[in-house]
């Protein structure tokens, strides 16, 4: 336990000393690799906060309400009641005396209500329900529209489902072109360890005849893709970052200009490490591609 | 505790390096393997220090029947023994020191504990005082040291060594044999390929003729 706990010690800081002692290639693979990862982690943080423009829109994840003209305070009292045991998110009751005195204030439309015999309007419910999957408004739809007294409900699904479908292209692109770049960085991690196992010839033929094993040879180089990749993504969140707050501002004055109320979500912590982790994880799979290719001739 | 029979090694192309030779080397023996060049002497050593199969016959060492033996099981073999390569085979981007630190590193000894061991393998073959500076600087003579240092680091059982003293002066060539000659002594098994009939009366050891890869 001690002596693997000192080799894996003795790799890391060897993988270390190797990315140190060539500064400029190290620069090099760095950018490289940071921006192969730069491209799919913005596209990421861009859908992210369209996501999150989409739902912070209002109007479009309603679902309304609205009740047959007969019904008393009583089944008002059960439609609250049945919304309180299904419906996770928040509700409006908006009485028909409300929505009449709204429809008078309106524009022209005074006269038009003084002239009526009675209040044509219903009692109504807006629901804004926390889960906006498009399939799982269309089930409270459904359900809400199965409740006695119910007249009538509406729900915007056009929109919510062209806003979804356009997500869900995206995703797939976002996924492609990762994919695209990740294979990217294998290569470029492929091609190094290549160099260094071939600068390192001598050492590996001396290692191996004094009986190390191939655990011991290899580990170094693991070490080297890992961490070139794990700095690779860094540099991608500085990248993305540094993007994000240049577009800040002008985001801002488009926002303000549209009278909303929205900001840019810059990459979390989380977010950070999951970068460093998959540039990371991409840099040891190109170190193991090439070291098994590269070491076949040692044997 | 190394019994080879009718061992052969056949390499690809049909050459046959060594021809069904059989022989046994006792622990704590001193054995020279002699002849001249091309008979065969390299290819015996590598195959006792397992750096190459045979192509047939058994060769045991410690009981283990080398051409039996897994692939990744190897390595641990080879543990057992100390090379000294007629081309010395030192890295040279790195110190003396880190030369003879590097079987302490394949076994995983803690760094503070190899440094001490490195430090006594430097001071019994006379490099101590070296130890920062880098193998091109070393003369002939101290480079091959510096390959003993490291084949005997790690305190191996069987001491093998492949034309040791061919690039050498006659002097430097008496220190190195005489470093053999001391670990000898103290018992680790040693086995000396050389083309070199000099030093045979004076170290009376066991000696292996070969001659086109056959035992005489």
């Amino acid at each position: 336990m001690n002596a693997w706990f000192s080799q894996h010690k003795a790799a890391l800081a060897s993988a270390f000393r190797r990315l140190w002692s060539t500064p400029l290639n190290t620069l090099l693979s760095l950018l490289v690799i940071g921006i192969a990862l730069t491209l799919p982690a913005a596209g990421y943080l861009l859908l992210d906060n369209l996501r999150d423009l989409g739902s912070h829109a209002t109007g479009v994840q309603q679902i309304s309400l609205f009740m047959t003209l007969d019904a008393s305070k009583k089944d008002v009292g059960d439609i609250e009641a049945k919304l309180r045991s299904v419906a996770s998110g928040k509700w409006k009751f908006v009485p028909k005396e409300e929505a009449l005195k709204r429809m008078q204030k309106s524009e022209g439309m005074a006269d038009i209500v003084a002239s009526l015999p009675r209040n044509p309007l219903p009692d109504a419910f807006i629901v804004e329900p926390t889960n906006t999957e498009p399939e799982a408004l269309e089930v409270m739809r459904k359900e809400i529209a199965s409740w006695p007294k119910v007249a009538h409900v509406q729900l915007d699904t056009a929109w919510v489902k062209r806003f979804d479908a356009f997500l869900k292209l995206g995703k797939l692109a976002l996924w492609m072109l990762a994919g695209v770049f990740a294979a990217g960085l294998v290569l470029v991690t492929f091609n190094t360890i290549r160099l260094q196992v071939m600068a390192q010839a001598m050492e590996i033929e001396v290692a191996r005849m004094i009986g190390a094993t191939d655990a011991f040879i290899r580990r170094p180089f693991y070490y080297y893709g890992a961490l070139q990749g794990g700095l690779g993504g860094l540099v991608a969140a500085v990248l993305v970052t540094g993007g994000l707050s240049l577009l800040a501002t002008p985001v801002a004055d488009l926002v303000a200009l549209y009278g909303g109320n929205f900001s840019l979500r810059p990459l979390g912590l989380a977010e950070i490490g999951a970068l460093s982790a998959a540039g990371a994880f991409l840099g040891w799979l190109g170190a193991q591609l090439s070291v098994s290719l590269s070491l076949r001739k040692f044997d | 505790m190394i019994v080879a029979s009718s061992l052969s090694k056949r390499y690809p192309g049909g050459f046959e390096a060594v021809k069904d030779v059989s022989f046994q080397i006792s622990a704590g023996q001193m054995v020279f393997i002699t002849g001249h060049s091309g008979a065969g002497k390299t290819t015996l050593v590598k195959l006792i220090a397992s750096l190459e199969r045979p192509t047939s016959g058994s060769l045991l060492v410690n009981g283990q029947n080398l051409s039996a033996l897994r692939r990744s099981a190897i390595p641990y073999l080879r543990r057992n023994f100390g090379m000294v390569f007629q081309d010395q085979k030192l890295l040279f981007d790195r110190s003396v020191l880190d030369n003879v630190l590097l079987p302490l590193q394949i076994v995983g000894l803690p760094r503070r504990e190899a440094i001490r061991r490195a430090q006594a393998a430097l001071d019994k073959v006379g490099l101590l005082l070296r130890e920062k500076a880098k193998p091109i600087a070393l003369s002939g003579g101290e480079q091959q040291r510096l390959a003993i240092a490291r084949a005997v680091v790690n305190r191996p059982t069987v001491l093998i060594a492949d034309e040791p003293t061919g690039n050498l002066d006659t002097e430097s060539a008496t220190e190195i044999l005489e470093i053999f000659a001391a670990f000898h002594q103290v018992g680790v098994t040693v086995v000396i390929a050389t083309h070199d009939q000099n030093w045979i009366a004076r170290y009376h050891p066991n000696v292996l003729r070969l001659d086109h890869g056959r035992l005489l």
